[in-house]
């Protein structure tokens, strides 16, 4: 009875205990924030050096945990590269990077945004996902804080919003230009599209994909559909491929799904082409995924980890380096990004000191006017309009050998 | 004091149910008029999901506490809710111009949608006992779901325009899009208000109440703890388990109004079956029939992940630790004679303390 008694005394005190701590953070969240970033990043002890009103308090939201943590991770990580970089070089423009999760939640990552807010965020990197994207971009909207999204690639995440850009091509833009590319390299004759409908997305890319391969006179034989709570099976979506005869599968979604409808077609001996977009990239740095089956798939994006340019040889040495692995396209746009920011905050004379409105405006009047040679630019430099859309060309890649290849 | 002793205890909880509710909300309330900064901007962002989640776990708890059957496609009322709701308000907004006005039409026009399904489900459910109906609901939520993500409403000077899985609809000039299929709702205007949230728990609490201490909540709790033997007194079991149900699916639905209409965007997947869960969650650490409980697991279990931050990735490891502890803490027997005797000291003490006092 009294040993009862003393445990039940300990459980409530460890409960009392941890509600505490939760307080805690909540109301000293200013005072935690170095010791938090060092947790969670290497290389946080730089980060934490800076943390004394010199720099810019960076923040953004991304999926860090659940079945998206691949993409927030990554823009996190590549974020954090570039913020070290830049931190290292020690010019006029610092950076405080912090990044919160969001579980590819809008909800959490209203929680997230709010949490940056009161941290005292001045600028943003927006959300990493399409859906969450579009709900802190209103409220950086609101709140007049500029956001540059590596990611969140919806049309509405800058539609109305002046202040909200974009480091990625738009989901309408992929479809586009993969209806093109299939078009023009003549790839495939007949066309199967297996797309997620409860995604925003792989329903914009595939909805203008369809269009434009009309007008193209592409041949579309069919289409088929999953659902978050479906995608652990593909048997009937790739059979009705195979009994539509197409030669070709168009693939607007994310990796793993992707995986299983390459393992699955596999085991059934069908081998039509496979062709992806940018969500396709991390399939071959995913664990327990036979790589030798994505062989020959083809995919767009805007980043190549193979390119021969020094910055990105330096970028995915350091990458490899930190985390283990070969840094994805979102990890490079987030590392586009800062760059992008220290680009156009140089320019614009900004301070740290400023408050995040002044900051805002500033950064309204000069991004349409700077062109950043990133790791996503093809070369060529990237460029944005006043709408908040970037100017990029995808480039075309083929999986040779478990690398991504160019294919032109 | 005394008065408070002499009430039953059914109209004793009633009474810290509600002063519990007001008193937490004038705390708000002060502190974000008065104090610099108000309640933080994490806090106020989540107050009208708290709300709503309140309200969730009120009406949850009116099927599983009261009527005793096990309910778990309750977000499928809320998405319901939310979606009807918000299309609702956007398609108004021209007309009615006040917003706490649409807001409340809105919310009816929830209700009013959520119950009619309420209804509709529960005529062949409720003839089911036990874990069918479990079964049964689970998969009302998810039919709720598919069938939403692949809804395109949109509204323009011709009239409403419908279509489903693709979108086929051409808008007239000055048309809006009310559902935009996966994309959910994009809300223009945020017009859900921490007082309209308010104002909606109290009126869950005051609808529960009333039921449960009326001819009819008897009747439902008759049926639910004997059903031979209520209807062997001429208690029509299923006429009052779906009083029930359709009641809390109304209030369900007025729920996800409001919470749609706090967000700018919304998707059919974020009411799936883990929302019903979590929402079971509350009721029953807050425990199954016990309104103020509710109240409190609801509000505290929606603060305590982002209270959490700081644990960074294993937030959630340490909120599922948070849940069991106080899972076990609150149905231990020890525990729970622990603070019963020290409740029975200090209510032993006070009147002879309050005694003295008054002479």
């Amino acid at each position: 009875m009294k040993k009862l008694r003393i445990l039940s005394l300990a459980l409530a005190g460890a409960l009392c205990v941890s509600m505490l701590a939760g307080c805690g953070s909540s109301d000293q969240g200013t005072a935690n924030t170095p010791a938090a970033g060092g947790e969670t990043t290497p290389a946080g002890t730089e980060t934490g050096s800076t943390a004394t009103g010199a720099a810019f308090k960076l923040g953004g939201t991304g999926p860090l945990t659940g079945g998206a943590a691949i993409y927030g991770l990554a823009a996190q990580r590549g974020a954090q590269i570039a913020v070290d970089e830049i931190n290292a070089e020690g010019g006029d423009i610092q950076f405080e990077l912090r990044y919160e999760d969001d579980v590819h939640v809008a909800e959490t990552a209203v929680n997230a945004y709010n949490t940056l807010k009161e941290w005292g965020m001045q600028i943003s990197l927006g959300s990493v996902t399409s859906t969450p994207g579009i709900a802190t971009s209103v409220l950086n909207y609101e709140d007049r804080i500029f956001a540059l999204t590596p990611s969140a690639s919806s049309p509405d995440v800058i539609e109305g919003k002046d202040n909200v850009f974009q480091m990625c091509f738009s989901d309408p833009n992929q479809g586009l230009a993969s209806a093109q590319y299939i078009y023009e390299q003549g790839l495939g004759e007949k066309v199967f599209i297996i797309w997620k409908n409860d995604d925003v997305y792989s329903t914009g890319i595939k909805d203008q994909f369809v269009a434009e391969a009309e007008a193209l006179g592409l041949e579309v034989v069919g289409d088929a559909t999953f659902t978050e709570d479906t995608q652990n099976d593909f048997t009937v979506q790739v059979s009705q491929a195979q009994q539509a005869g197409a030669d070709l599968i168009f693939l607007p979604i994310y990796y793993q799904p992707a995986s299983l409808i390459l393992s699955q077609a596999a085991a059934t001996g069908y081998t039509p082409k496979f062709f992806g977009v940018d969500g396709m990239d991390g399939i071959l740095t995913m664990d327990g995924f036979d790589a030798s089956l994505a062989e020959g798939v083809m995919l767009l994006t805007p980043f190549n980890a193979d390119a021969e340019d020094e910055a990105t040889q330096n970028f995915v040495a350091k990458y490899q380096e930190l985390y283990n692995e070969t840094p994805n396209q979102f990890a490079a746009d987030a590392y586009d990004c800062v760059y992008a920011y220290k680009l156009a905050l140089e320019t614009a004379g900004c301070t740290p000191d400023m408050s995040a409105e002044e900051i805002c405006d500033a950064l309204i009047e000069v991004f349409p006017t700077i062109t950043l040679t990133g790791l996503t630019g093809d070369g060529a430099g990237i460029t944005w309009d006043s709408t908040g859309a970037v100017s990029k060309s995808p480039k075309g890649m083929v999986i040779q050998n478990g690398a991504y290849v160019g294919m032109d | 004091m005394k008065k408070l002793r002499q009430m039953k205890r059914s109209t004793r909880s009633r009474v810290f149910t509600y002063a519990l509710v007001i008193v937490a909300f004038v705390v708000i309330q002060l502190l974000r008029t008065f104090k610099d900064g108000g309640v933080g901007s994490v806090l106020e962002g989540q107050l009208i999901p708290i709300c709503a989640y309140i309200v969730m776990a009120l009406a949850l708890n009116l099927v599983v506490g009261i009527s005793g059957e096990l309910s778990l496609g309750h977000a499928g009322f809320m998405s319901i809710g939310a979606f009807a709701g918000s299309a609702f308000a956007i398609a108004l907004q021209g007309s009615v111009t006040l917003s706490p006005l649409r807001l409340a039409l809105a919310m009816v026009f929830g209700a009013i949608v959520a119950a009619v399904l309420g209804f509709l489900i529960s005529v062949p459910v409720l003839r089911l006992n036990g874990d069918y109906l479990a079964i049964v609901t689970l998969a009302f939520g998810e039919i709720i779901k598919s069938i939403v993500t692949n809804i395109y409403l949109a509204v323009d000077g011709r009239g409403l325009h419908f279509s489903f899985l693709n979108d086929t609809i051409e808008l007239a000039d000055g048309g809006v899009e009310l559902i935009k299929g996966p994309m959910g709702v994009m809300n223009t205007q945020r017009i859900s208000s921490f007082v309209a949230g308010f104002v909606l728990v109290l009126i869950a609490l005051t609808v529960i109440f009333n039921l449960v201490n009326s001819r009819t909540g008897r009747a439902i709790m008759a049926a639910r703890d004997n059903r031979i033997a209520a209807e062997s007194v001429g208690i029509s079991v299923t006429k009052y388990k779906m009083i029930a149900f359709v009641v809390s699916a109304a209030l369900a639905g007025a729920a996800g109004t409001l919470y749609g209409l706090s967000q700018t965007t919304f998707v059919a997947t974020k009411f799936d079956f883990n929302t019903s869960i979590l929402i079971l969650v509350f009721v029953v650490l807050g425990g199954l029939g016990n309104m103020w409980g509710s109240v409190i697991a609801a509000a505290a279990l929606t603060i305590l992940p982002e209270a959490l931050r700081q644990f960074s990735e294993l937030r959630m490891l340490v909120y599922a630790i948070v849940l069991i502890l106080v899972m076990i803490a609150t149905n231990n027997p020890t525990i729970r004679g622990f603070f019963g005797r020290i409740g029975d000291k200090f209510r032993r003490r006070a009147p002879e303390e309050k005694g003295g006092a008054v002479q």
